[in-house]
């Protein structure tokens, strides 16, 4: 059964051996495949191939993987279901009516579908963590900068982090410690994921890790799912955790915070798009251009971009326009920073913190884009941790209804170890 | 609500500003829909103001030759070149 997992499917063996020969590996849409198309899920880059590959491409070759394709997603990323992209929807696997999350869609439904043992995905604002929640698999969102961001078309370049996604916690864990380290072409990475290894840390063992409740996330759940997150919980309890709530009074503000952020980090990202070095021309079809460069821009953005990319560039443009920036821009970061604040605070007294990774459950197709809000609202979730920077996994933590739900474990900067291991005890 | 007044013209004027034309009914749409979003953003009026990260210094790095991207690769996804150089619409 086809999920529509994949926008390309296309078979890049690696030359190399390591310690993923013989794993087969989906990669997002957004990330560098040098000589293999990458659309990013929109029309202005459907025939888009990169010259080069993004350096976590490589460190797979590195590693043995072969790549299998390049899955679907919202387009450029902006999306909770993968209904955005421009090449029509993904589907669940575990229910063909509804979506599969996203807006690493393609990737959650490559591997919940077997499609693929491994995939990469990419987290802005949970957009690896929100599909393994509602595909039924692992996804784990890297602290900033552990992962080198190199090839990956941006879109919010202060949020992202390229994440992998797996059946289980340790593969997902040992797919982080191929893609973990720093890279010379990214400058925001670190030392810290140098020779890692994180796949040892998935052993199960909780006794005495104190795991705090996002009270504020857990109250705002669906009763189905926060059912099933609290009996996840009461046996980590029964296997030697020490379980206590925790209330942060900045959660409030993070989904508002986090648009307004990430709306106007996209309005300054995607102005390249202009349809002169890449992307769907503005010229006439006669050759040659008519009007100037300013119209032959808008014309080439209008015929590239879809309604929830150009939603997100004019409000981005809007919240950085004069007269508006204190407002909104100026206001998000200092929500940013007291979001930041409250999570180290809280990590001083327990190891990690835990919510459902979504409120709901997986939606069915077409029933939640009309209301753009509403949509941006069932991010409440996951948009803290990368408002903060941190680590976070979301790991299947039961069902309700009949279909999957995932509980979400964040930890201290760097702390990809205590995550991992509160998620392997889940399993 | 809130004062955010956000009419089709407001939207056509962001619009020109981000240069992305729209179609009528987008506007209409869009209008309708940023009304909504930003008087939900009106929720960070009431965000305390907070000591974040210091403010960012630029850190040099040594510049050092190494290797690029050939012209040929540079261009190969350009809809339109000529000479070896990318070909754009006129300035102005």
């Amino acid at each position: 059964m086809s999920h529509d997992a994949f926008i390309t499917k296309e078979t890049i063996e690696s030359e190399e051996s390591g310690v993923l020969d013989g794993r087969q590996v989906a990669v997002k849409d957004n990330i560098s495949t040098r000589g293999v198309k990458t659309t990013c899920g929109s029309a202005m880059l459907a025939d888009y191939v990169p010259p080069y590959d993004a350096t976590v491409v490589e460190w797979l070759k590195g590693a043995g993987a072969t790549v299998v394709g390049k899955t679907n997603m919202d387009e450029f990323g902006m999306g909770t279901t993968t209904e955005t992209s421009h090449f029509g929807p993904t589907t669940n696997p575990v229910d063909e009516e509804r979506v599969p999350g996203g807006s690493s869609g393609g990737s959650a439904a490559a591997v919940a579908a077997g499609e693929a043992d491994l995939a990469l995905g990419s987290d802005t604002g949970g957009s690896v963590r929100c599909p393994a929640a509602f595909c039924g698999v692992v996804g784990i969102k890297p602290t900033y900068g552990l992962v080198s961001r190199y090839g990956l078309v941006a879109y919010a370049n202060s949020l992202e982090q390229i994440g992998p996604l797996a059946p289980t916690v340790e593969e997902a864990a040992e797919l982080l410690d191929v893609i973990a380290g720093p890279d010379p072409h990214d400058a925001t990475t670190r030392e810290e994921g140098e020779g890692t290894d994180y796949a040892a840390a998935a052993d199960g063992d909780v006794d005495g890790m104190t795991i705090g409740v996002l009270s504020e996330l857990v109250s705002g759940a669906d009763e189905g799912v926060a059912a099933a997150f609290e009996e996840t919980i009461a046996d980590l309890e029964a296997q030697g955790a020490e379980v206590r709530e925790v209330s942060l009074d900045s959660l409030a503000h993070a989904v508002q915070a986090y648009y307004v952020i990430a709306m106007s980090e996209a309005s300054s990202n995607l102005a390249r798009f202009d349809g002169v070095r890449y992307g769907v021309s503005g010229a006439s079809d006669e050759g040659g251009y008519d009007g100037n460069w300013n119209d032959a821009f808008a014309r080439s953005r209008e015929a590239g971009f879809g309604p929830e990319v150009k939603r997100r560039v004019l409000l981005g443009t809007y919240a950085l326009s004069a007269g508006y920036h204190d407002k909104y821009y100026k206001k998000a970061q200092d929500a940013r920073a007291w979001i930041k604040r409250d999570f180290d605070d809280a990590l001083t007294e327990a190891d990690v913190l835990a919510s459902p990774t979504m409120p709901v459950l997986p939606p069915k197709l077409g029933e939640s884009l009309d209301d753009p809000l509403q949509l941006y609202l069932m991010d409440a979730n996951t948009v803290p941790v990368n408002l903060a920077d941190l680590p976070a996994i979301s790991v299947p933590a039961g069902t309700a209804e009949g279909l999957p739900v995932g509980a979400q474990f964040v930890g201290p900067a760097f702390g990809e170890e205590t995550v991992i291991r509160a998620a392997s005890a889940v399993e | 609500m809130s004062e955010t007044a956000v009419d089709p013209e407001a939207v056509e004027h962001v619009a020109e500003l981000a240069r992305v034309d729209l179609t009528p009914d987008e506007r209409e749409r869009f209008a309708a829909q940023f009304a909504e979003i930003l008087d939900s953003f009106e929720a960070l009026d009431e965000v305390p103001a907070v000591e974040g990260e210091p403010d960012l210094v630029n850190v040099l790095r040594t510049d050092e030759v190494s290797e690029g991207l050939t012209q040929e690769e540079a261009l190969s996804n350009a809809p339109a070149t000529e000479d070896g150089y990318f070909e754009g619409p006129p300035v102005g």
